[in-house]
């Protein structure tokens, strides 16, 4: 259940990518910046243009409408984008969120009210993990989602992401520079060459 | 009562005030003798020359004329919307969505003007019609390439933004709407402010000529009521088709957001 199938994915002059992910596992990915990490995420987001197939169980990508699969495949950007003024403005339905989820990231509901322009990278972060999480989408592609957290909140963020991908359970990729990072969450690790192949890496 | 003719003697005396201009001008290194020379040059050949086909066109009132003389407008003002762009769509494409959009809104309200308010038999009295669309192709081109290049560069500096909002699961449409919006508004205020001052701070140039010209200032406020009228409702409908067929350009069909089809000009 809730399988993310990639075959034969190319892009620009990349690929061709095969990967599948069961529900509840992750698959970590590193690699050298510029080795097209973020392509592969996007790709797999039905972002950028690409061949190959996508699948998520038995749905084809290119059979549902885009804005449908990207809510069940959710792309968790390293740099999150803001266009109102208040947080709340960006959630469907701020007053539904779990206080628990908020308090899990270090907010409580005043965080509604806040003014976007305020908030640090490191508060717009954790932000963007409960915006991205409210759609309950069934894949999570997560690029440096605690890129620019403290030591606490990259453990609150950390476990919230794999319980969420437990639970659902949902599919996860996850990019991150931090190979001590991957040993944690990741069940399988590929390492992105600067070609653009990947290739499998042992668990640390 | 006709109006009294100028000869080249008196446009030489007109003429004196802009080469007084250049020298300014060149004393205080602005450095714009040469394009001022430049456009006053142009204004005088092309409106003579313009001058020679009216002379001719209203001799021999025929469509396919009057036809032919409004495509070469309408041409020269789709060359100059694509001029005006910053960041233009590539191709013919580009081309043609700003020419087309100007197409739809400037002779349809052209043609309703001449065909059904005005009246005349013909329709297409060139006496009418060219000096109409003249005005109309040149408001919408304004409006028009205003409001593209706006869409365009806010496009270009809020990508990050659009392509989160559709990574949230937003259609196309739901992520740029106030981009849109933004860019349909500004394209459609400069005629609406103007409306708004017609009369208190500017004395419009067809008004002044039709006076000018020995109509009756009551004749000539009409007309000008008529074209103000005619001029907004040719630049809103030519905007919202311009910015609308735009915002689908720059998607794909799977909605993605695809500004490789923009290139940026100098």
């Amino acid at each position: 259940m809730n399988t993310l199938t990639v075959e034969a994915l190319t892009f620009r002059d990349r690929g061709p990518y095969s990967l599948c992910i069961a529900g509840g596992e992750c698959l970590g990915l590193v690699g050298a910046s510029g080795a097209g990490k973020s392509l592969l995420l996007r790709a797999i987001a039905d972002l950028d243009p690409h061949g190959g197939r996508l699948l998520l169980d038995e749905m084809a990508c290119d059979q549902v409408p885009a804005p449908v699969w990207r809510r069940q495949v959710a792309l968790l950007p390293a740099e999150s984008g803001w266009w109102h003024d208040r947080v709340d403005e960006h959630f469907q339905d701020f007053a539904s969120l779990d206080p628990d989820a908020l308090a899990r990231l270090g907010f409580t509901t005043d965080v509604g009210g806040w003014q976007v322009s305020r908030l640090s990278t490191g508060e717009k972060q954790r932000l963007a993990v409960l915006r991205m999480l409210e759609n309950k989408p069934r894949v999570l592609l997560l690029d440096e989602p605690t890129a620019s957290l403290d030591a606490a909140n990259v453990t609150a963020v950390e476990k919230m992401l794999l319980d969420y991908g437990r639970e659902k359970p949902a599919a996860m990729l996850w990019v991150s520079h931090d190979p001590d990072q991957l040993a944690r969450v990741a069940d399988d690790i590929r390492m992105m060459n600067a070609d653009g192949s990947l290739t499998g890496k042992e668990v640390a | 009562m006709g109006v009294k003719p100028l000869s080249g003697f008196d446009l030489a005396l007109a003429g004196l005030l802009v080469l007084a201009l250049g020298l300014c001008s060149w004393r205080l290194r602005l450095g714009l003798e040469r394009r001022l020379a430049i456009s006053a040059v142009r204004t005088t050949v092309q409106l003579l020359l313009i001058g020679q086909v009216l002379r001719v066109l209203f001799a021999h009132a025929s469509f396919p004329f009057v036809f032919a003389i409004s495509m070469i407008m309408l041409l020269v003002a789709g060359r100059e919307v694509m001029a005006r762009q910053h960041r233009r769509i590539k191709g013919f494409s580009g081309w043609l969505l700003g020419t087309g959009s100007m197409f739809i809104s400037s002779f349809a309200v052209a043609f309703y003007a001449l065909a059904v308010v005005i009246a005349n038999d013909p329709w297409y009295t060139p006496q009418y019609a060219i000096p109409l669309l003249g005005m109309l192709l040149g408001n919408t081109m304004n409006g028009i390439s205003l409001s593209m290049d706006r869409l365009t560069e806010a496009f270009w500096q809020q990508r990050q933004i659009i392509e989160q909002r559709l990574l949230l699961g937003q259609t196309s449409m739901e992520a740029i709407e106030e981009l849109r919006q933004q860019a349909m508004r500004s394209g459609m205020i400069p005629i609406i402010n103007s409306m708004a001052v017609v009369g208190l701070v500017s004395l419009p140039g067809m008004m002044t000529g039709q006076i000018l010209g020995g109509s009756s200032p009551m004749d000539a406020v009409k007309y000008q009521i008529l074209i103000m009228f005619l001029i907004c409702a040719g630049t809103g409908f030519g905007v919202m088709t311009a910015i609308t067929l735009t915002c689908r350009k720059l998607f794909d069909e799977r909605q993605r957001l695809r500004l490789d089809v923009l290139q940026k000009q100098k």
